[in-house]
């Protein structure tokens, strides 16, 4: 693919929060992202995984200026949006939307289905006037499997998928060209899980835009991306064709978090002996030297202690290990 | 062990939809508003509802009585003075021959004007104050609150003798009074809330979808906010009551011949060994008053906090 076809860029993206800073203690600097670069193409879905607590989710609202990044470049559709602000930003806001991880919070209570997927299209003035609203409104309805009388309906009275499809619904309304999907399954049952991501998969068919599918269950994200992207401690460790990566993970991390993947076949499950990850992810607050696998990695040696391996391209996959190089 | 399914089974195992499986989108619960459903946990409280009966029975009394009994509330009758509870005078008459009924009820026209008035009041200042330093934080937070600190750290008292003596003595000046240090604990309110919901998911969907910021504070924070801020003005309408009451009582509220329930009760002060039933009416008026605002606030923060039922 040429570079004509990178809906998004991202360039050594770096968020940081600050904890303490009191009168006798330092401000601890925590990097959720450290130093993040990756391109999503049009029409394509890129998986992210990591553990809890690896910076995934932070990427994610980095990317829609929910946060403020600290370091690096944001280039949407080749134009620089880092410090966009006024009209451009609204505009912005227009072409990248975000499904949020809990669909129970993330449904403002007090508004029924109607005042909630006609909200964005009011602030960026999108049809004549409000029964034109409407009629949208219907139709995005329609198009996310629920019921036109469902706009007066209030959000606790969906259950957890069907609010998710509203949330869906939601971001479809203002024609996005990219969305970012923040963990929207995994606050689902197994079942609704699989018609979201249906649902998710078939609205891409249908207007060809692109997805961040940010999410901890590796089954899941494989069916859905084609290409994923794994993460660890604010920093991508590995990323490739979603079917190769799933079949032959090549970094340490990749191959001990796909083994942790349960297998829904008892004899199977047993013969594929599974290497679990030793110890705990290091607190963001007091990283490791080095790379940030060093402390958990079997094949961890003196260089991977003092230096961060960076992202190299390796058959046609890029990988941040010196095992590989 | 492997199942083999034959293709037998499988025909039983994946039978068509239902007609009224298809129909699974369906809703049956009746659609109820946030208030509708608060009305109907309201209700249920008895004691709440028998307070919100009683205050409307007294609104509607002084709004009417004033106009249509033929005594007025200064008119004196000196050959009528302490006159016990009679027919004419269903609450008797004071020292100077004025009915009570009447001078109870005009000063609950007062009471309840100052107690709503002062609690509008705050309730603008509060939630705007409140809503801004909660959603925009940070330094301006920091300036506006400790700025609201210094006004509540000196004592209220100060404040109403300070506007009395500069504005005189009317029901603009006692609304002033209450109202210069009366919303900072509506704003404290106001901003807690906002602080702890604006991290919530659907305020930031309203950030990405590209909402302003005045559109996320009123549309999606303070509106959520509203069950605290209902209670927050409930609470303060009696607080409102009572200081009018006491600057009355004290001789700086209500100039005369104007009553009040803090000025008859300081008339009746004088005659208390006398005739002891005259200190009885406006004290009654007071504490059924206060008392019942505080049973509807109770009763509001259980129906409108789904935690507290």
């Amino acid at each position: 693919m040429n570079t004509a076809d990178v809906i998004l860029k991202v360039e050594d993206l770096k968020t940081y929060f600050y904890a303490g800073g009191g009168l006798f203690s330092q401000k601890k600097v925590i990097k959720a992202v450290d130093g993040v670069s990756l391109e999503i193409f049009r029409g394509e879905t890129l998986g992210l995984v990591g553990e809890s607590g690896c910076g995934k989710s932070t990427l994610g609202r980095t990317i829609v200026k929910l946060y403020e990044p600290a370091g690096g470049k944001i280039y949407f559709d080749g134009q620089d949006v880092t410090a966009l602000q006024g009209p451009k930003l609204k505009q912005f806001r227009k072409d990248v939307q975000m499904i949020f991880q809990d669909p129970y919070a993330s449904l403002d209570p007090r508004m029924t289905i109607g005042e909630i997927l006609k909200e964005p299209m009011t602030i960026h003035e999108l049809y004549q006037n409000d029964a034109q609203r409407e009629q949208r409104a219907v139709e995005l309805l329609r198009i996310v499997g629920l019921k036109p009388d469902h706009i007066r309906r209030y959000p606790h009275e969906f259950s957890g998928g069907q609010r998710q499809r509203i949330s869906i619904a939601r971001t479809l309304a203002l024609d996005p060209k990219f969305i970012i999907c923040d963990e929207p399954i995994s606050a689902l049952d197994v079942s609704i899980q699989a018609q979201i991501i249906n649902l998710l998969k078939q609205i891409q068919e249908e207007s060809g835009l692109s997805y961040l599918f940010v999410a901890h269950d590796l089954s899941m994200v494989k069916h859905i991306s084609n290409r994923i992207a794994v993460m660890y401690l604010g920093h991508i460790m590995e990323i490739g064709d979603s079917h190769e990566l799933y079949l032959h993970p090549m970094h340490p991390y990749s191959i001990a978090l796909l083994s942790a993947v349960p297998i829904p076949d008892p004899v199977e499950g047993k013969q594929k002996h599974p290497e679990p990850i030793a110890g705990e992810l290091p607190s963001p607050l007091n990283p490791p030297m080095g790379c940030p696998f060093s402390t958990r990695c079997p094949y961890a040696d003196d260089r991977c202690k003092r230096e961060m391996p960076a992202l190299k391209e390796k058959n046609g996959r890029m990988i941040a290990c010196f095992r590989v190089e | 062990m492997n199942q083999t399914v034959t293709s037998e089974q499988g025909r039983n195992l994946f039978a068509p939809l239902s007609e009224d499986e298809k129909n699974n989108e369906f809703i049956a619960v009746e659609s109820k508003t946030y208030l509708q459903d608060a009305w109907a946990h309201f209700r249920k409280n008895k004691l709440a509802l028998i307070s919100l009966y009683f205050l409307l029975f007294m609104l509607l009394l002084a709004i009417f009585v004033p106009i249509f009994s033929p005594y007025s509330y200064y008119e004196q009758d000196l050959t009528m003075t302490n006159v016990l509870p009679c027919a004419a005078h269903p609450l008797g008459t004071d020292k100077f021959g004025r009915d009570i009924f009447v001078r109870i009820m005009y000063g609950a026209r007062i009471s309840l004007a100052v107690g709503f008035a002062a609690a509008f009041i705050n309730l603008f200042i509060g939630v705007i104050y409140g809503g801004v330093c909660g959603y925009f934080g940070g330094r301006l937070d920091m300036v506006l609150m400790r700025f609201a600190d210094i006004i509540y750290s000196i004592p209220s008292m100060l404040y109403v003798i300070m506007v009395m003596l500069v504005f005189g003595s009317n029901i603009f000046s006692v609304l002033l009074a209450i109202s210069v240090s009366g919303w900072i604990g509506m704003a404290r309110q106001v901003r807690t809330q906002v602080l702890s919901l604006k991290e919530r998911e659907y305020a930031q969907a309203a950030r990405v979808m590209g909402a302003g910021h005045w559109r996320i504070l009123f549309q999606h924070l303070i509106s959520n906010s509203i069950g605290p801020i209902l209670v927050n003005m409930t609470l303060m309408v009696p607080e409102a009551i009572f200081t009018e009451a006491f600057l009355a009582f004290v001789g700086i509220g209500i100039s005369i011949p104007q009553s009040s329930w803090g000025s008859m009760a300081n008339e009746a002060r004088s005659l208390l060994q006398s005739h002891p039933i005259q200190m009885l009416w406006p004290v009654l008026a007071i504490s059924l008053t206060m008392l019942s605002l505080n049973f509807i606030g109770d009763g509001l923060n259980e129906a409108l906090d789904p935690r507290k039922r």
